[in-house]
């Protein structure tokens, strides 16, 4: 008939035929197979869950049986007393091979000019990482976490241009490099870390400024792991000796080094008056830095010890030793 | 042949029936449609009755939005899951794929209230409608819609539920459509009347999309529907298909009297536009348009909805969308003071990869205490559910806003979760927020008058609000002790209860902010230590050190 074949229009190839099944095919094919591949029939109850972050590895050096564990240096130039207080430990070479990657955390909290004390010195900086690069290091990294804004600390506290002078690179807190910590801390268990400095170090040297502090008396090579934290920090002062106490849990730093070349002793951590600033030309380096912040808040602050809480818990959870006296400690002037 | 003599071969004269080629439904396949059009529009209405805490027994009531590809694909596009009930929409797109956007003519309640919109007495004659009815490019704004709503959700804000269909329709019924209920007939679909501060603006679009019916025929469905744009990509690679047999083909085009995609079934049928209504089919009085399996494709316009160049115009346009709402700022930071979220919602940047605006939520919330945010969660979270506690509080025992949401925005928590009882005992309760006191307007504490209503309604034990007792000298002379409440960070759980029933009403006295709100990291008030830790062990002659561990110390 006429009308069947005119009405059934040109018939279709096989070949079209065949192309539009599997579309029609894959596209099922495909959205059930996707759709069953994603799908979440999970419940949670948000913010209970229980996140695995990153656990931070140790940094610090075998013990030695007859090296000084704490250095007091005193004199008048700061490279030589840096360089003094660290060989009085047994010299950088004890702690940095040849081409390993350092890191070196200064205090750079606030945007203040270095004259002011609240942050780490250019010429302290300086002369670690000349020790470091004489060590052999191969590449020196700098980090903090500052209050301020970052890039101001580091400009105006001078360590921008140390950095460049020494070729250090400034590792900046961004948001990528931050990780999750996870910690059996008395108060820190899970806790945003600024985490990418340290993953690229093998060594981690502490360079922190002596500083009074308004809550916790005492800002010395404790403290300064504050800086390497993210997250709502505001929160920490609920508790602020418990944390300073949980930060000797959570870094082992391969050194510290407490600079007392001049020492904020009011007003702080911030200060702001040159007549809060005062000179003491003494520098406290240590492989214990429960015992160089125990040590620099007599030695250098001249505060009776007692008082130092975070020190003394820090020393009853094992952390390090409160009673610096009885640990072998070395004095040397330069 | 020409249309201006038709018959030339005397095809009118011939009896129909024998030229019919395919007679499965034989002329009352509108009718079934009819049918089922129906049938889900009430099902849709009755889910959105039953959507209450004195009828719900386990009905679906978010089945619409569960089905709805729109919903899945988008929310897969911010999440990378398809959430629970989501993989419903398979059931969706499976028959797009076979026959076509089916669900757009057969099962859409939204769009049957276009249709029917437009069917109004007083409408279009015939040959405006046939006018109406032809395709216009217009047509193609809803796949760059599409397009940019798409590209926002991969960039984590799903802002498509501002136009589709479902959340769109659940929304103007949740919060326009069941407040207008309430204001003429309290107590049907809610015990008490409920309030919501957007109902205006809800209900002002609902009927205004609605209203444009009159001027040309299922606008939102042609030209905005990003569902619609979906399901017509899909349905570019259905088998069964409408086909003109041009032979047959008299150019008559009453096939568009009541054509309801606008898709050109009188020339080259624009597939993707094609509602399946049937409508053209019944209407062609010479048979010459089928529903087949497989026809040729000569009688096709296979142009492509949204050209290459433009899609990604479209794209472009969605990245600025984004920018924009993120750019309000609010997201983050500002202005989260009001932004108090459902209990077992996530945490806001997941929250908004999710929530669609739908407002099933406040639908369900027996307190309404959830309204459709304004611009306190952001441009972007314009119409997510936020707890205003001067209307309602947060019921301790009930989790309803988790249960009925469609993405797990609200996850379905269960009330030992919510209450931190059994295995929670250890993490819980969910807390969204912290009571603060405004002692500037607190009875016991500036106006020398005894109250404690908060301290009263405080539903967790031990209670949140405690008070302590305070003599104080009245301007008369007279002595008066009085209960002065404080709030217990640690206890409270941010529910509202002590706002909503301070007497202070107009601005309680005590008012909840979201800081402490369990599904934030980031706003926690409280350090929580753990219990005891070490430090009373510690020897020091320091005892305002240790005050807020007790005097369990050694001096």
């Amino acid at each position: 008939m006429k009308e069947r074949s005119s009405s059934a229009g040109p018939q279709m190839t096989r070949q079209e035929f065949l192309k539009r099944m599997l579309g029609a095919g894959a596209l099922v094919g495909g959205s059930a197979l996707l759709g069953t591949r994603l799908w979440d029939r999970s419940v949670r109850v948000p913010g209970f869950e229980k996140t695995a972050g990153i656990s931070l590895p140790g940094f610090q050096m075998d013990p030695s049986s007859v090296l000084p564990e704490l250095v007091v240096a005193r004199g008048a130039d700061h490279g030589a007393l840096i360089a003094s207080a660290v060989g009085g430990l047994g010299g950088m070479s004890r702690f940095v091979k040849p081409g390993e990657a350092v890191l070196i955390k200064p205090n750079v909290a606030f945007d203040r000019p270095a004259a002011l004390g609240t942050t780490t010195h250019p010429d302290a900086l300086r002369a670690v990482a000349h020790l470091v690069w004489e060590a052999g290091a191969s590449r020196i990294f700098i980090a903090d976490n500052p209050i301020n804004s970052p890039q101001g600390c580091f400009l105006k506290s001078g360590l921008t241009a140390v950095a460049s002078e020494m070729n250090l690179e400034i590792i900046y807190p961004e948001e990528h490099t931050f990780s999750s910590l996870s910690m059996e801390g008395d108060v820190l268990r899970e806790w945003p870390m600024f985490y990418e400095p340290f993953r690229r170090a093998d060594k981690v040297i502490g360079l922190a400024p002596c500083k009074d502090h308004n809550l916790c008396s005492a800002s010395m090579s404790m403290k300064n792991w504050y800086g390497m934290l993210g997250g709502r920090r505001n929160q920490f002062h609920q508790h602020i000796h418990r944390i300073i106490s949980d930060f000797a849990l959570m870094v082992k730093p391969t050194l510290v080094i407490l600079d007392g070349m001049r020492i904020l002793q009011s007003n702080g951590p911030t200060g702001g008056r040159l007549s809060d600033v005062k000179v003491l030309n003494t520098v406290i380096a240590g492989t214990d830095m429960v015992a160089v912040d125990a040590c620099g808040y007599e030695q250098l602050l001249g505060r009776d010890l007692s008082q130092l809480t975070y020190v003394h818990l820090a020393q009853k959870r094992g952390l390090g030793r409160a009673d610096w006296r009885n640990l072998r400690v070395k004095e040397v002037t330069a | 042949m020409s249309p201006s003599d038709p018959d030339v071969l005397g095809i009118s004269k011939m009896p129909k029936k024998k030229l019919r080629r395919f007679h499965m439904f034989d002329g009352r396949i509108t009718q079934l449609r009819i049918l089922s059009q129906t049938f889900f529009l009430l099902l849709f209405l009755f889910l959105v009755v039953v959507t209450d805490l004195r009828y719900l027994k386990g009905y679906p009531v978010s089945l619409f939005l569960e089905l709805d590809p729109l919903v899945s694909v988008a929310t897969a596009l911010s999440t990378s899951t398809v959430y629970r009930g989501l993989i419903l929409s398979l059931w969706v797109i499976i028959p797009t794929v076979l026959l076509g956007r089916v669900f757009c003519n057969w099962v859409c309640p939204f769009g049957t209230l276009h249709q029917l919109t437009a069917a109004l007495p007083g409408g279009k004659n015939k040959t405006e409608r046939i006018e109406a009815n032809r395709f216009y490019s217009r047509q193609h704004l809803k796949y760059f819609l599409l397009a940019g709503l798409l590209v926002m959700a991969a960039l984590g804000s799903l802002q498509i539920g501002l136009l589709d269909p479902i959340s769109l329709l659940h929304r103007s019924m949740n919060t326009a459509g069941v407040a207008g209920v309430d204001a003429v007939a309290p107590g049907t679909v809610n015990l008490s009347p409920h309030v919501y501060t957007a109902t205006w603006l809800i209900g002002g679009l609902f009927l205004f999309l609605l209203a444009l019916n009159r001027f040309y025929p299922r606008f939102f469905c042609r030209v905005l529907c990003p569902l619609g744009a979906l399901l017509g990509l899909f349905s570019r690679f259905s088998l069964f298909r409408i086909h003109r047999d041009p032979q047959r083909c008299i150019d008559c085009d009453l096939c568009l009297q009541k054509c309801q995609g606008a898709c050109d079934p009188h020339t080259f049928l624009r597939q993707s536009e094609c509602f399946v209504c049937f409508e053209c089919i019944e209407a062609c009085p010479y048979d010459a348009l089928h529903f087949k399996f497989m026809p040729g494709s000569e009688s096709e316009n296979e142009e492509a909805p949204v050209p290459g160049r433009r899609a990604v115009m479209a794209g472009l346009l969605g990245l600025a969308g984004f920018s924009l709402l993120r750019g309000v700022g609010t997201t983050k930071r500002r202005g989260w003071r009001q932004r108090i979220r459902p209990p077992g919602s996530l945490a806001e940047a997941e929250f908004l990869q999710r929530c669609l605006k739908c407002d099933q939520c406040l639908r369900v919330c027996p307190t309404n205490v959830l309204q459709p945010a304004g611009l306190e969660a952001g441009l972007e979270g314009m119409w997510t559910p936020v707890l205003d506690m001067e209307r309602g509080y947060c019921e301790l025992n009930c989790t309803l806003c988790g249960q009925v949401c469609p993405t797990g925005a609200i996850q379905p928590i269960s009330l030992d979760a919510k209450t931190g009882r059994g295995d929670f005992a250890e993490q819980g309760p969910v807390r969204l927020g912290t009571a603060f006191y405004d002692r500037g307007r607190c009875l016991p504490w500036a106006m020398d008058t005894p109250c404690v209503v908060c301290e009263e309604v405080c539903p967790v034990s031990p209670k949140a609000i405690y008070t302590r007792e305070k003599t104080v000298t009245r301007r008369d002379g007279s002595k008066i002790t009085l209960k002065r409440p404080y709030v217990d960070p640690s206890l409270c759980i941010g529910c509202g209860i002590c706002q909503n029933s301070c007497p202070v009403e107009d601005q309680a006295a005590v008012r909840v902010s979201p800081i402490g709100e369990t599904r934030s990291k980031e706003r926690q008030l409280m350090l929580r230590a753990e219990e005891g830790g070490s430090i009373e062990a510690v020897g020091t002659p320091e005892p305002e050190m240790y005050e807020e561990y007790g005097d369990d110390h050694q001096g």
